[in-house]
């Protein structure tokens, strides 16, 4: 339990810096109020923020536990805000709930489609994950503008606007729905054997199947979750602004969350994976982008201190990552080309 | 894989007289064979369907048009071809321009601001080169976050767009010299071109230009055979960044301004060139003419897209993934027939 401890401690600890400073800044910005029956305040503020990137990160952290990496989620995104919006927009009715659930239906099902063609490419072609999702992140936005006719679509629509902007018992739906996927996929993925199984595709892919673990199914499972909950993501998304505009949803979105899941300390090459890790990561970089406003940092800025913040997580992890897989990635040779190297 | 490839090259030079050998292509090739195809055929439809169309001016403009992606896509194949990626280039280039944007108004002279421009480049190459090696960052995140740090200054050193108006740059980017006909070369596309002979001859004709193929081959194997793996993958590294440096000049002197958010996704159009001109992404085999030629398929599909006049912008994005997927696909092929 230490290990698991101290694998957060920087990222929590970055976190309450982070709190910390807006605090100081703005003194009322912990502050929760009950205002028309639903909570207010800063911290609601953020977790509401963080839900689309948390979404996105909790598919990517499945997704980097089997070494593979997905690219194409914000396209993912973009497409299902595009699809969803243009049917609603079709509709005789886009007031109605079944207008909205059958085209969230709709979306849903494409992007089913789209995690079905990237497991594919991945896990029966053989493709790197990297460059096989390479290519639905370059056409899936055209995809998304084939569908949106390059225009911004805009609809009204009070149930698919509920999605981002409701409440339910004072919480804010984003964050509700969020949550929901957040503890579905912590509860299936560490009380049942999917958790291990992942990882141990993730560790070694041929061990695993020698081993009598469906590899090819795993990581075709993975991608195909990680399509879905970008998809709901997408949702939340175009709901917020209630328009599909296929050109920025979900843009860079797919760094964001490989960045939330690297500062949760899941390590890029695969194997142990941290959900709370992961939730942790899309809080503190949520936090930092509304904490350089608060503190009136102009926002272009913000990239810059998201660059600080990942050097320094990422430099204060390093050697516990090397400790901590030195064993199982890099067995005896590992002190042998550090002296080569010392003396080339 | 890197012995291979030596091997392979001397067995095809002294085999000229063997007649057995000659109908065969030796593998490495074909997926640069892919591309030459590719770019002969869209050649081909272009000029049946536009009478325009196979003219000098409308290749040089290709030329103009990518001239600072053909520098990116050189560095970034020395970066894959050991196996890494470099996502920082779009936002190195765009630091680069905005540097000397800066510099221009602020009274500084060409001659001092041309290299500072460069050297820019090459210190966040060299930055995440030591990130990547004596951190063991992998090479995603630590370019990862060069780009957001390359980004992040760009909007401090020009928050908004700086117009240059520098007599050098000015002359630099008007200067054409006729070559043939109504092709010309412009003194970016000279440097361009310069850049990508110097990469050939280092990647081909020197020792750590097989040390990068090695690397890319097998680390381990190039360790344990002694070469100095750690100064080629720190190396690898400020060469993209320099890359990306000279690539913000010749992009100072294509759109005559600094603006921060210039090249936001230029390192993908980078990384599809690469892979389209037959380079592989686990490293250890390709070639940086690929790459050049990757980069003229790329313009090229633009360039069809608006002669076309009816297709929207966005089918080039759809054009581009297709054909990323259809180069995949083939390497991956190759690959398994390798085995």
């Amino acid at each position: 339990m230490s290990i698991t401890r101290h694998r957060l401690f920087w990222p929590v600890v970055a976190l309450l810096a982070l709190l910390l400073a807006s605090v100081l800044k703005s003194h009322t910005f912990l502050d929760i109020e009950v205002r028309d029956g639903h909570l207010f305040g800063g911290p609601i503020d953020v977790i509401r923020r963080t839900s689309v990137l948390l979404l996105v990160a909790l598919g990517m952290t499945l997704v980097i536990a089997t070494r593979g990496i997905d690219l194409s989620v914000g396209a993912v995104m973009a497409i299902a805000g595009a699809v969803a919006l243009t049917q609603i927009a079709s509709s005789p009715d886009p007031g109605s709930v079944a207008t909205v659930a059958a085209a969230m239906g709709t979306a849903l099902l494409i992007c089913l489609v789209i995690g079905v063609w990237n497991g594919f490419l991945i896990a029966v072609v053989g493709i790197q994950p990297i460059i096989a999702t390479l290519v639905l992140m370059t056409a899936g936005r055209g995809i998304a503008m084939l569908i949106t006719g390059g225009q911004i679509t805009t609809v009204t629509s009070a149930p698919y606007k509920s999605l981002a902007s409701g409440y339910t018992l004072g919480l804010p739906n984003a964050a509700l729905i969020a949550g929901f996927f957040f503890l579905v996929t912590a509860l299936v993925t560490r009380r049942t054997a999917l958790g291990v199984l992942i990882e141990a595709v993730g560790i070694n892919p041929s061990a695993s199947r020698l081993a009598g673990v469906r590899a090819r199914t795993i990581i075709w499972t993975v991608y195909i979750l990680c399509a879905l909950f970008a998809c709901i993501a997408g949702f939340i998304k175009s709901a917020d602004t209630m328009a599909a505009d296929a050109n920025n949803a979900g843009l860079f979105i797919e760094l964001d969350a490989i960045l939330a899941v690297v500062i949760g300390g899941t390590s890029l090459a695969g194997g142990k994976f941290s959900l709370a890790g992961t939730l942790v990561g899309a809080l503190v970089i949520t936090t930092l982008t509304l904490a350089i406003t608060i503190l009136g940092i102009p926002a272009n800025a913000v990239s810059l201190f998201k660059a600080l913040v990942v050097i320094v997580v990422c430099l204060l992890q390093s050697p516990k990552v090397r400790n901590s897989s030195w064993g199982r990635r890099r067995p005896a040779v590992a002190p042998v080309p550090a002296s080569v190297e010392v003396s080339a | 894989m890197a012995t291979d490839q030596l091997t392979s090259r001397t067995v095809s030079d002294s085999s000229t007289t063997a007649t057995r050998r000659r109908f065969r292509i030796d593998d490495r090739y074909i997926p640069v064979l892919g591309t030459v195809i590719v770019l002969i055929a869209m050649l081909a439809i272009g000029g049946h369907l536009y009478e325009n169309f196979l003219t000098g001016r409308v290749m040089a403009n290709v030329l103009i048009n990518n001239g600072f992606l053909v520098v990116l896509a050189v560095g970034m194949t020395f970066v894959i071809l050991t196996g890494g990626i470099d996502l920082s280039v779009g936002a190195v280039l765009a630091l680069s321009t905005c540097v000397s944007a800066w510099m221009f108004t602020h009274g500084w002279s060409a001659a001092f601001t041309i290299p500072v421009a460069v050297l820019v480049g090459t210190l966040i190459g060299l930055a995440v080169g030591l990130m990547v090696h004596v951190f063991e960052i992998q090479p995603f995140i630590a370019t990862l976050a060069a780009m957001f740090l390359a980004r992040g200054l760009c909007y401090i050193v020009a928050p908004e767009s700086i117009p240059i108006a520098d007599p050098v740059i000015v002359s630099l980017s008007t200067t054409r010299w006729p070559v043939y006909g109504t092709f010309v070369l412009t003194p970016s596309g000279v440097i361009s071109l310069a850049v990508v002979v110097i990469a050939f001859v280092t990647l081909h004709y020197t020792r750590f230009g097989r040390t990068v193929y090695a690397i890319g081959g097998s680390e381990q194997s190039a360790r344990l055979m002694g070469l100095p793996v750690a100064r080629t993958k720190v190396l690898v590294y400020v060469i993209s960044g320099t890359c990306a440096g000279i690539g913000g000049l010749l992009f100072a002197v294509f759109s005559r301004s600094g603006y921060s958010l210039t090249g936001v996704g230029m390192e993908l159009d980078a990384i599809a060139a690469v892979v389209i001109g037959g380079t592989l992404l686990t490293g250890g085999s390709g070639f940086v003419l690929g790459s050049v030629l990757g980069v003229v398929v790329l313009g090229l599909i633009q360039t069809i897209i608006t002669f076309q006049g009816t297709l929207s912008s966005w089918w080039t994005k759809i054009f581009i993934g297709a054909l990323l997927l259809v180069f995949v696909v083939l390497q991956r092929l190759l690959a398994i027939r390798r085995r």
